[in-house]
C-alpha cells in the first residue's frame, strides 16, 4: 500500500520486479532449447542408420547426399531376416538376455532384501561390498575368466568356452552386483513398519517378500530388468572372447564379425541388423516404462 | 484376550539401557496407556511386547504363558503403528484380510470379520479403495480394522494418533475408547501426549528414564502424584513448583514462602504433615486451577495473597495468569470476569486442601496416603 503512494510521488522509475509466472517460462524455454538440442544428438545416429540400412550397396558406395534415400529398398532387411545365421544370433542374444535377466533377479532380489532388511553381522560391508565388485571393469576381468573357464574344462571335461550358454554364467557377474546394489536402495526406502506389520500380521521373511516388498519395490525392480536385459543384450567384450563359432555368437559380435569380410564393410546390412538389434530392448523399455510409475508406495505411511 | 504380565523386563542396546527393570500386570480387557516424554522407553516396552523387540532380561507373559522367545506372529498381538504402514499394494478389505488370508482363513469368515470390523470403524464405503486414495483419519481406521479382524488377545498401538491433526486426534480419540468399549480386547496404548492418556485410559503407566515412574487411575496421577516428574508431566498448564518451608508457630503449623508471605495450614493438611522436619528446605506443588481470584466467603485453606502479573492469557472460559514469586514463575486460573489485565497487581487466593509437598532434592511427594 505504502510502496503504491511513493511511487507516484517520486519520480518515476522502471522497476523490474521478480514474477513467478514469467520466471516459470523462461525455464520452460530454456528446458525445451536444451531438450531440443538434446533429442537432435540422441535421434541423429539412428536416423542416419535408418537411411542408410534403406539405399542399397550401390547407392552407398555412390556415396550420395548421406541423408536423402533417392532409391528406397527393403532388400538390406529381406536378406538379413531370410539369413539363417542373422536369426541364430537373434535367437542366441534373445535366450541368453532372458536367462540372465531371470538369474539375476532370482538371486540379487533375496540377496538385496537380507542385506537391506535382515541386519546381520557384516551386512553393511556385504552391501558395499556387492556394490565394490561392480566397479571392476570386465576389461580386467575377461582374462582371469577365461582362464577360470579353460581349466575347469581341463578338469571336468565339461567343455564351456566357445560356447553360448558360457555367457550365463558370465553376465550375471556383470549384473547381480549393480541390481542387488538397486534394489537394496529400492528395499530401503520401504518404511520398517511395513514388514513389522507383515510379521505381526503372521508372514514368514519369505511371505514379507513376495506379497510386500516385491509388490511395493516393483518401479526398482522394473528399473533392475531393463538394466539386466540393456547389460546382456549389448555386451560385446565377453561374447567376443569366449564365443567364436558363428553359431555360437550373440547379436552385437554377429554383426561385425558375419557382415565385416576382411576391408569390405556392409554397410547396409551392418545398419540394418544394429537397428533390427535394438529393436527388443525398445519394444521392452516401452512395455514396462506404463509400469514404471514412481511414487507406488504412496498411502503407506504418513507422507 | 488375556492379561499381560512384565516381571522386570530389561532391555539394553550396547552400552544404552532404555528399559530398566519394568513390573507391570495388565488385567484382561483392560486399557493402558504408557506415556512419557521421547526417550522414556515406552515403545520399546510396547515392541518387546509385541515381539519385535528382544528382551534383555525378565519375564513377559500374554495371557499367562511366557512368550519371551516366541515370534510375533504367534503372539496373537495386533499392532497399529504411528504412520499406519498400510500396504499400499493391496485395497483396503485386503489390507484388513492379509493376516487371516496368511492363516488361511476359510473366505466366508474372512469376509464376514472384514464387514463387521469395515461397519464397527463407518469404512465400509472406502473398502475398495487404495491406501492412497484415504485421508489420514481413514487410514488410522484401516490400520485399526486391520488389527480387530484378527481379533487378537491384545492390542498395541504405537502413537496411532500422533500423525493426524489435532482436531481429528480428539474425534479418534473418542473412536478408540468407542471401539474398545465394544471390543473390549485387552489394550497397551503408547503416546507421549498427556490428555490422550488421561483421556482414553483406564489406568496410565508414567514412565521416565526407562523406569516406571508411577501407575494408577487418571485421577489418582492427577489427584495424588507420587514424583516431581508425575506432577509436572500429568496437567496442562503444568503444575506450579516453588521452595518452601514448614514453621511451628505455637501450635499452629504453618508454610512459609518468602519472608513476606506465610500461609496457616488447613487442619487436615496440617495433620497429614505433622512428621515432616521444620524449617528444611521443601517445595510446594500446587495445580493453577488452585490459584484463582480472590472470592467472598473463602472455605478455610484458601489464603489470599497480592500479586504483581506479567501475563495474561485469556482462553475464554478462563484466563490464565502468569507471575512471579521469590524467581519461580506461577500460572493460576482466574475467572475471565476477574479483571485480570497484564502488568496489574491482583488478588489471588490459593487453596492449599489441594496443595502438595515434595522433597527438593529427590522429587518425592511427601505425606502421600
Amino acid at each position: 500500500m505504502s510502496s503504491l503512494t511513493i511511487d507516484k510521488a517520486g519520480p518515476r522509475r522502471k522497476v523490474k520486479y521478480g514474477s513467478m509466472s514469467r520466471d516459470r517460462t523462461w525455464a520452460l524455454r530454456w528446458s525445451y532449447f536444451f531438450l531440443t538440442l538434446f533429442a537432435i544428438f540422441a535421434l541423429l545416429p539412428p536416423i542416419y542408420m535408418l537411411i542408410t540400412s534403406l539405399k542399397s550397396s550401390a547407392e552407398i558406395s555412390a556415396a550420395t547426399n548421406p541423408w536423402w534415400v533417392f532409391h528406397p529398398t527393403l532388400s538390406n532387411y529381406i536378406e538379413l531376416l531370410s539369413s539363417r545365421q542373422y536369426l541364430r544370433f537373434f535367437w542366441n542374444s534373445a535366450v541368453i538376455s532372458v536367462v540372465v535377466v531371470a538369474v539375476t533377479m532370482l538371486i540379487s532380489v533375496p540377496a538385496a532384501f537380507a542385506l537391506a532388511r535382515m541386519k546381520f553381522w557384516g551386512s553393511a560391508v556385504l552391501a558395499t561390498g556387492v556394490f565394490l565388485t561392480y566397479l571392476i571393469p570386465d576389461s580386467l576381468l575377461f582374462i582371469p575368466l577365461f582362464k577360470m573357464f579353460a581349466t575347469i574344462g581341463n578338469w571336468t571335461g565339461i567343455q564351456l568356452i566357445n560356447r553360448w550358454y558360457v555367457l550365463l554364467f558370465i553376465y550375471p557377474t556383470l549384473t547381480v552386483p549393480f541390481c542387488t546394489w538397486i534394489m537394496i536402495g529400492y528395499f530401503a526406502s520401504i518404511p520398517k513398519e511395513l514388514d513389522e506389520a507383515a510379521i505381526i500380521d503372521g508372514a514368514s521373511w519369505f511371505q514379507t517378500l513376495t506379497r510386500i516388498f516385491i509388490p511395493v519395490a516393483l518401479p526398482g525392480l522394473i528399473a533392475a530388468t531393463i538394466f539386466a536385459f540393456t547389460v546382456s543384450w549389448a555386451q560385446f567384450l565377453y561374447p567376443l572372447v569366449f564365443t567364436t563359432s558363428t553359431d555360437q555368437l550373440v547379436l552385437p559380435v554377429g554383426i561385425i564379425t558375419s557382415l565385416v569380410k576382411g576391408d569390405v564393410f556392409n554397410w547396409g546390412q551392418i545398419m540394418t541388423g544394429a537397428l533390427l538389434g535394438a529393436a527388443p530392448p525398445l519394444i521392452i523399455y516401452a512395455f514396462l516404462m506404463d509400469y514404471y510409475i514412481a511414487g507406488l508406495t504412496a498411502g503407506a505411511t504418513k507422507g | 484376550m488375556a492379561e499381560v504380565n512384565l516381571r522386570k523386563v530389561v532391555k539394553r542396546y550396547d552400552d544404552v539401557e532404555a528399559v530398566r527393570g519394568i513390573d507391570l500386570d495388565i488385567s484382561d480387557k483392560e486399557f493402558i496407556v504408557l506415556v512419557g516424554p521421547s526417550g522414556c522407553g515406552k515403545s520399546t516396552t510396547l515392541r518387546m511386547i509385541a515381539g519385535l523387540e528382544d528382551i534383555t532380561d525378565g519375564d513377559i507373559m500374554i495371557g499367562g504363558d511366557v512368550v519371551n522367545d516366541v515370534p510375533p506372529k504367534d503372539r496373537d498381538i495386533a499392532m497399529v503403528f504411528q504412520n499406519y504402514a498400510l500396504y499400499p499394494h493391496m485395497t483396503v478389505a485386503e489390507n484388513m484380510s492379509f493376516g487371516l488370508r496368511l492363516k488361511h482363513y476359510p473366505k466366508a469368515e474372512i469376509k464376514a470379520r472384514v464387514t463387521e470390523a469395515a461397519r464397527l470403524l463407518d469404512i465400509t464405503d472406502l473398502i475398495d479403495r487404495k491406501p492412497k486414495q484415504l485421508s489420514g483419519g481413514q487410514r488410522q481406521r484401516v490400520a485399526m480394522g486391520r488389527a480387530i479382524v484378527r481379533n487378537p488377545k491384545v492390542f498395541l498401538f504405537d502413537e496411532p494418533l500422533s500423525n493426524l491433526d489435532a482436531k481429528l486426534r480428539v474425534q479418534m480419540r473418542i473412536e478408540i475408547k468407542k471401539v474398545h468399549q465394544k471390543v473390549r480386547t485387552t489394550t497397551v496404548y503408547v503416546t507421549h501426549d498427556q490428555v490422550e492418556a488421561m483421556t482414553l485410559a483406564d489406568r496410565v503407566v508414567v514412565m521416565n528414564k526407562g523406569q516406571i515412574e508411577q501407575i494408577g487411575t487418571p485421577n489418582e496421577l492427577y489427584h495424588n502424584p507420587a514424583t516431581r516428574f508425575v506432577a509436572g508431566f500429568i496437567g496442562s498448564p503444568a503444575m506450579n513448583f516453588l521452595p518452601c518451608r514448614l514453621e511451628q508457630v505455637g501450635d499452629q503449623l504453618q508454610l512459609r514462602l518468602t519472608d513476606r508471605i506465610a500461609f496457616p495450614l488447613p487442619p487436615r493438611r496440617a495433620a497429614q504433615y505433622n512428621n515432616l522436619p521444620r524449617n528444611e528446605r521443601l517445595l510446594l506443588g500446587i495445580r493453577p486451577e488452585h490459584i484463582a481470584e480472590v472470592r467472598p466467603h473463602a472455605e478455610p485453606g484458601i489464603e489470599p495473597f497480592e500479586a504483581v502479573l506479567d501475563v495474561t492469557e485469556p482462553m475464554g472460559m478462563e484466563t490464565l495468569v502468569y507471575f512471579t514469586l521469590e524467581g519461580a514463575e506461577i500460572c493460576g486460573r482466574v475467572n475471565p470476569n476477574a479483571g485480570a489485565r497484564d502488568g496489574a497487581p491482583m488478588r489471588l487466593a490459593v487453596d492449599l486442601n489441594n496443595m502438595h509437598l515434595l522433597d527438593e532434592t529427590s522429587g518425592v511427594v511427601l505425606g502421600r496416603p
